[in-house]
C-alpha cells in the first residue's frame, strides 16, 4: 500500500486552504478544508515512521494541553505531536469538578491566556466549553473533545485511516455503532464523512441513538445485522461504564449479545470491511477481542498512529499565521 | 398631596373596555377625574397621544427588582417563593410583601412545600393570612403525585390559587434543552417536549378532582396548550401564563451555546411557539408574565449545561408583549388586559382600572417608539436577556405608583 502524495487536491485559485483561527469542530469546515488537513497529515505519517522524528517548525512556541476531563491517549497523542514539531508542550490536567469548586472556567482560560501560549488544546466534559474559552483567548484553540459535541481530530484521523486503507471516502458505507447519544466522536464523524460523500449509518439501541439523529444526515438502524449489511467500514463506539447497568441498556451481557461486534456479526459487512474503534476499548462489551485483534480487519492501532500525524498537521496549520508562514500572515 | 394631570393620552382600560383619547387626573394617590380640565396647581403631563393604561401586574417574578419594574411599567408583581430562604414561613411572606413598597407592590406566592422540597406541605393557611396571594411549587414541579393531590385539596379549602411549574421531574432531570434535532446536534442533554404535557395532564386531573384553582405558570408546548384548552372547555378552574421568550424565540436561539437563552422550561420547537401564539390569540393563555429572573454574570458565563436557567424580563415585558399587537394577532386592549386585569383576576387582586376612585397605578407608554434591547444597558440587577440586540417598539415613558410619577 502506498500513501497518496501530499497536496493532491488542488485548490481553486484565490481560495485559502484553511481560513480558520481555531479548530473547534468539523461543523463549519468546507470539504476542501477537511481534505487539506488530511493531505497535510499524510506527509507526517512517513515522517513519524522514520527513526529521527524531529522537526523544528514550532520551535519557541508554547502549546498548552488543557484537559479538564480525564484522558491518557488523546493527551499523549497531542503531546507527542507538539514535541515532534519542536513546540514547548505543557500539560495541564484538571478534574472538571475541582474547577467547578473554585475558579470558573473562564478564569482558568484568562489565566492560561496571560501566560501567552501560542496554541491551546482543550478537552472539557461540557458541550460548547471549548468554544467558550476560544472566545476569550488570543491564540488558536484546538478542540480535543467537548462533552457530547465534537472531537474533530478524532474524525480527521478516522478519515485518514479509512482513506489510506480504502483509497477513498466518497461512496463508502460507514456504520457507526454503539453509544451515539453520548458520543462526540460520532457527531464529528457524521459531519466529516457525510461532507466527503460517504454514506453514514448510526446503529444503536433506541435509548442510545439521540432524538431525530436521522436529521444529522445518517441512516438509522436499531438492528446490528441490518446496520452492518454491506458496510465498508464498521466503527465501534465506546460504551461508558456508568451507562451499562440499567440506565440505558439492561446489562453489558445483553448489550454484547445484541450490539457487540463479533466475527459472526461482522460477516454481514463486506468481506474486506474495516473495523475501527476510537479507544479505549471495552473488550467483551462493544467488541470481541478476536475482531479487535484481527490484523487483517482491524485498523485500531493504525488509528492511533494516524492520530499523531493528524494532530501534527493541525498544530502546524493553526500556528502558521503566528509563525508568519508565507500566504498565512 | 400630589396632583397630576395627564392630558392628550390614549386611555386604554381593559376593565371598562375603553380605548379612546382622553385625560386623567390624579389626586391623593387615586384617580380623581377623567377627561376633565387640569386643576390649578397640578403637574400637567402632555402624553402626546401615548397610551395611558393601568400599571402592569407581573404574574411571575423571581426577584423584586424595582429599577426593572419601573422601566417596564410594572406596579405590582407576584413574587415566586424561590427566594433565599424560600418563602415557606409566614414571617418570610410578610417581609417579602414589604420589600417593594412604595414603588412596587409585591404579592408573595407561598412555597407549596417546606423549603420547596416537594414533600411536606408548608403552612399555606398561615401564609395566606400573612399576605400570600397564592401558593406556588417554585421553579420545579412537585414530583410526588400524592403530595400534589393533598396540596391541591388543602389549598382549595383556603381558596388559594396554586401556581405550578409543569415539567415532569424525572424526564427533565439533568436536561438543559428540548429533545430534538438541535439538542442532538449540539450534544446537549435534553428532555422531550411532552414532559410538559405529562405534568399538565396530571395537575389538571388533580385540580379537577379537588376543585382547586390551578394556575400553570408557563405553557410552552402545543400539547400543553391543547390540554389546557380542553380542560377549560369542560370547566376546570385552570388558568395559565407564558413569558415572552416562549412567544418570540424557539430552540434555535440556543445556537452557539448562548447561555442567555438557557431558560426553564427550555426553548421549544417552532411548531410549539406557533401553538403558543394561537393560544394567546384564542384566550387559552390568560396572562403574559415577565418570569423576571436576572442572573449574575458568573452564573451565565459558563458552558451551557453548567449555566443557570433564567433571564431578566421585567424591563422588556411590555415591549415584547406589544409585538402581538404589531403583528396583528391581538388588539392593544387585549394585550394590556393580559398584563393587568387577567393576572389580577387569577390572584384575586383588586382589578386594575382607570376608573375614578381607583388607585393611581398607571403606566404611560408610547407603543410605537423603537428601541433596541441591550443586555449591557438594561435597568435592574442584571441584564441577561435572550433578546439582546433585538429591535422592539414600545417604550415606557412614565410609571405611576400610588400617585407618584416615576420616569424610568
Amino acid at each position: 500500500m502506498t500513501a497518496p502524495a501530499p497536496g493532491r487536491h488542488s485548490l481553486p485559485p484565490g481560495v485559502h486552504p484553511f481560513p480558520h483561527r481555531h479548530l473547534l469542530g468539523i461543523e463549519g469546515l468546507l470539504p476542501h478544508e477537511i481534505l487539506y488537513l488530511l493531505d497535510e497529515a499524510e506527509r507526517w505519517v512517513d515522517f513519524n515512521r522514520a527513526p529521527a522524528k524531529a522537526d523544528d517548525r514550532l520551535r519557541g512556541l508554547t502549546q498548552i494541553n488543557a484537559f479538564f476531563e480525564n484522558s491518557t491517549r488523546t493527551l499523549l497523542s497531542f503531546e507527542i505531536a507538539g514535541k515532534r514539531l519542536g513546540a514547548d508542550v505543557v500539560n495541564m490536567t484538571v478534574g472538571a469538578s475541582s474547577v467547578k469548586k473554585g475558579e470558573t472556567l473562564l478564569d482558568t482560560a484568562l489565566t492560561l491566556n496571560s501566560m501567552h501560549p501560542d496554541l491551546i488544546v482543550i478537552r472539557h466534559d461540557a458541550s460548547g466549553a471549548v468554544q467558550l474559552i476560544a472566545e476569550k483567548v488570543d491564540c488558536p484553540v484546538l478542540n480535543a473533545g467537548d462533552g457530547r459535541h465534537e472531537h474533530p481530530t478524532q474524525a480527521l484521523l478516522d478519515a485518514l485511516t479509512i482513506r489510506r486503507r480504502k483509497g477513498r471516502l466518497a461512496g463508502l458505507t460507514v456504520a457507526i455503532c454503539g453509544d451515539v447519544l453520548h458520543s462526540r466522536v460520532a457527531r464529528s464523524n457524521f459531519q466529516l464523512l457525510g461532507s466527503l460523500g460517504a454514506k453514514v449509518r448510526a446503529v444503536a439501541p433506541p435509548t442510545l441513538l439521540g432524538a431525530q439523529v436521522d436529521r444529522l444526515g445518517v441512516e438509522v438502524f436499531t438492528d446490528m445485522e441490518a446496520g452492518l449489511d454491506g458496510a465498508d467500514v464498521v466503527m465501534m463506539l465506546r460504551l461508558q461504564r456508568e451507562r451499562m447497568a440499567g440506565a440505558y441498556v439492561p446489562s453489558t451481557r445483553e448489550y454484547f449479545h445484541f450490539f457487540g461486534l463479533t466475527a459472526q456479526r461482522l460477516a454481514a459487512a463486506k468481506p474486506d470491511a474495516l473495523v475501527m474503534h476510537p479507544g479505549p476499548m471495552n473488550r467483551g462489551v462493544e467488541i470481541d477481542s478476536a475482531v479487535a485483534d484481527d490484523i487483517g480487519r482491524s485498523a485500531i492501532t493504525e488509528q492511533v498512529e494516524m492520530g499523531v500525524a493528524v494532530r501534527m498537521a493541525c498544530l502546524d496549520v493553526l500556528t502558521r499565521t503566528r509563525r508568519g508562514v508565507e500566504g498565512w500572515a | 398631596m400630589t396632583r397630576l394631570a395627564i392630558v392628550n393620552a390614549r386611555l386604554v382600560d381593559p376593565a371598562s373596555g375603553r380605548d379612546s383619547p382622553g385625560s386623567l387626573i390624579v389626586e391623593d394617590r387615586a384617580i380623581a377625574a377623567l377627561d376633565a380640565p387640569p386643576p390649578d396647581g397640578a403637574e400637567v403631563i402632555d402624553a402626546r397621544g401615548a397610551v395611558l393604561a393601568p400599571g402592569l401586574v407581573d404574574a411571575m417574578a423571581f426577584r423584586t427588582d424595582k429599577a426593572a419594574c419601573l422601566a417596564g411599567g410594572i406596579t405590582r408583581l407576584l413574587l415566586m417563593p424561590d427566594q433565599s430562604p424560600p418563602l415557606d414561613d409566614p414571617a418570610l411572606v410578610e417581609r417579602a410583601e414589604r420589600l417593594g413598597k412604595p414603588d412596587v407592590w409585591v404579592h408573595p406566592l407561598a412555597a407549596a412545600t417546606v423549603g420547596l422540597n416537594g414533600s411536606e406541605i408548608a403552612e399555606i393557611g398561615l401564609m395566606k393570612a400573612a399576605g400570600a396571594a397564592g401558593v406556588a411549587t417554585g421553579r420545579r414541579a412537585i414530583a410526588d403525585s400524592g403530595v400534589m393531590y393533598r396540596l391541591l385539596q388543602y389549598a382549595a379549602g383556603f381558596e388559594l390559587p396554586v401556581v405550578t411549574h409543569c415539567e415532569d421531574v424525572s424526564l427533565t432531570k439533568g436536561a438543559v434543552a428540548t429533545e430534538g434535532e438541535y439538542a442532538t446536534r449540539w450534544g446537549l442533554s435534553a428532555a422531550p417536549a411532552f414532559a410538559e404535557a405529562l405534568a399538565i395532564a396530571r395537575d389538571l386531573r388533580l385540580a379537577e378532582a379537588t376543585g382547586a384553582r390551578l394556575h400553570i405558570a408557563q405553557v410552552t408546548t402545543a400539547e400543553g396548550v391543547a390540554l389546557v384548552r380542553a380542560a377549560k372547555a369542560r370547566g376546570v378552574a385552570v388558568t395559565c401564563g407564558v413569558t415572552p421568550p416562549h412567544m418570540l424565540l424557539n430552540e434555535s436561539a440556543v445556537g452557539g451555546y448562548r447561555t442567555f437563552a438557557r431558560l426553564s422550561p427550555p426553548l421549544r420547537a417552532e411548531s410549539d411557539r406557533q401553538a403558543v401564539l394561537d393560544a394567546l390569540a384564542d384566550g387559552t393563555i390568560d396572562v403574559i408574565a415577565s418570569g423576571h429572573d436576572p442572573r449574575a454574570q458568573d452564573a451565565k458565563r459558563l458552558p451551557f449545561a453548567d449555566a443557570e436557567p433564567g433571564a431578566a424580563g421585567a424591563a422588556t415585558l411590555l415591549a415584547l408583549a406589544l409585538s402581538l399587537v404589531r403583528d396583528g394577532r391581538l388588539p392593544l386592549l387585549d394585550v394590556v388586559a393580559m398584563l393587568t386585569t387577567a393576572p389580577a383576576r387569577v390572584f384575586g387582586l383588586p382589578t386594575p382600572s382607570l376608573a375614578v376612585g381607583a388607585p393611581a397605578d398607571l403606566v404611560l407608554f408610547d407603543p410605537n417608539a423603537p428601541w433596541r434591547i441591550d443586555s449591557d444597558r438594561l435597568p435592574g440587577r442584571a441584564g441577561n436577556t435572550p433578546f439582546d440586540g433585538l429591535p422592539v417598539e414600545g417604550r415606557v415613558l412614565l410609571t405611576v405608583k400610588g400617585g407618584e410619577a416615576m420616569r424610568p
